[in-house]
């Protein structure tokens, strides 16, 4: 009977191991390394007034959010509406990533830097007009490389900086109004709150 | 004589200079091959950096050649895109506390396995001298 029976339950155990693991490897889902640590430097144009430039350094001293975005993504569209809730309570900062590039109907080969430059303000500008802006500065990011140095690899995302200009929170995909309530809003008053 | 000295010191001169220039296009496909093979593309979470055609790995794939063209080592490329997108990159996981049991793991299930064999081998040999 003995001999029977530890086999059959070696088996069930490993079954279980196996479902466990099958759920564990259905969050798509990274962590992140980037939290906890600095976000990183960057430089870039400001939509709205091309002259002047922005970087993450003049957030210092607030707890601001970072949203990566593009008029070409479609979760982006389902996401805005909660962007606009946060304005008045704690400054959100757009990044448009690959406005051109990533639009899989546009052939960037044929076009010149300035004319890509050209059309994504554009876009961009006539997709905040329509949607509304939540944004107080939005800046172009049209290779993609400020998004790599913030292991952007899934638009939208969104990036929690604490005053320190700590990233505390990253959320790959649209926000969620469980991810708001549960996690983004009680991290939003811990920080605010702490050390005015 | 001396022109033959004047050859050699030329030939030399141009060998260091080609030494000193940026490392030549084959090389640098071949290190960008061989790199971005045992990477992993983060899109599509089942294929490689090299295999994947997502415009995520188009763009990492030219930040790699950027930074193979640069003089980077393979480690340093390595810690740049793990620092970004964390070891879930890597194809093969760094040993460190947190996968010690999967680097471990096996081993001790060799020298489980080996210790029930040999027990088992014993006790099978007992018994037939017994009887």
């Amino acid at each position: 009977m003995n001999r029977f029976l530890w086999p059959l339950a070696i088996f069930v155990l490993l079954l279980v191991l196996l479902a466990a693991g099958l759920k564990l490897v259905d969050q798509r889902e990274l962590p992140s390394p980037l939290v906890g640590k600095p976000a990183p430097a960057f430089r870039l144009a400001r939509l709205e007034d091309p002259e002047k430039s922005f970087s993450p350094q003049e957030m210092q001293g607030q707890v601001w959010l970072l949203n990566v975005w593009a008029s070409w993504c479609v979760s982006c569209n389902r996401e805005h509406a909660k962007l606009l809730l946060f304005v008045g309570k704690v400054p959100v900062v757009g990044l448009n990533y690959k406005e051109v590039r990533g639009d899989a109907g546009i052939e960037v080969s044929r076009l010149s830097s300035e004319a890509e430059r050209q059309l994504a303000s554009e876009r961009a500008v006539k997709w905040l007009r329509e949607n509304g802006n939540p944004y107080v500065a939005s800046v172009l990011d049209l290779d993609g490389r400020v998004g790599i140095d913030y292991g952007v690899y899934g638009v939208p995302e969104t990036f929690i900086i604490d005053r320190q200009g700590i990233i505390r929170f990253k959320q790959v995909g649209p926000l969620t109004p469980e991810t708001i309530e549960q996690k983004i809003l009680p991290l939003l008053s811990e920080l605010q709150g702490s050390q005015k | 004589m001396s022109l033959r000295n004047c050859a050699f010191g030329l030939m030399l001169i141009l060998q260091l200079a080609g030494a000193l220039a940026a490392p030549p296009t084959a090389e640098v496909d071949q290190r960008l091959q061989s790199l971005s093979g045992e990477l992993r593309c983060l899109v599509c979470q089942n294929q490689s950096l090299a295999d994947s055609d997502a415009e995520l790995a188009v763009d990492l794939r030219r930040e790699i050649r950027r930074m193979i063209e640069a003089g980077k080592s393979d480690a340093e490329i390595r810690d740049f895109l793990v620092a970004r997108y964390g070891d879930f990159i890597l194809y093969e996981p760094p040993f460190k506390p947190l996968t010690l049991a999967l680097w471990l793991g096996p081993l001790l299930f060799l020298v489980l396995g080996l210790g029930l064999l040999i027990r088992s081998l014993r006790r099978r040999g007992q018994e037939n001298s017994e009887s």
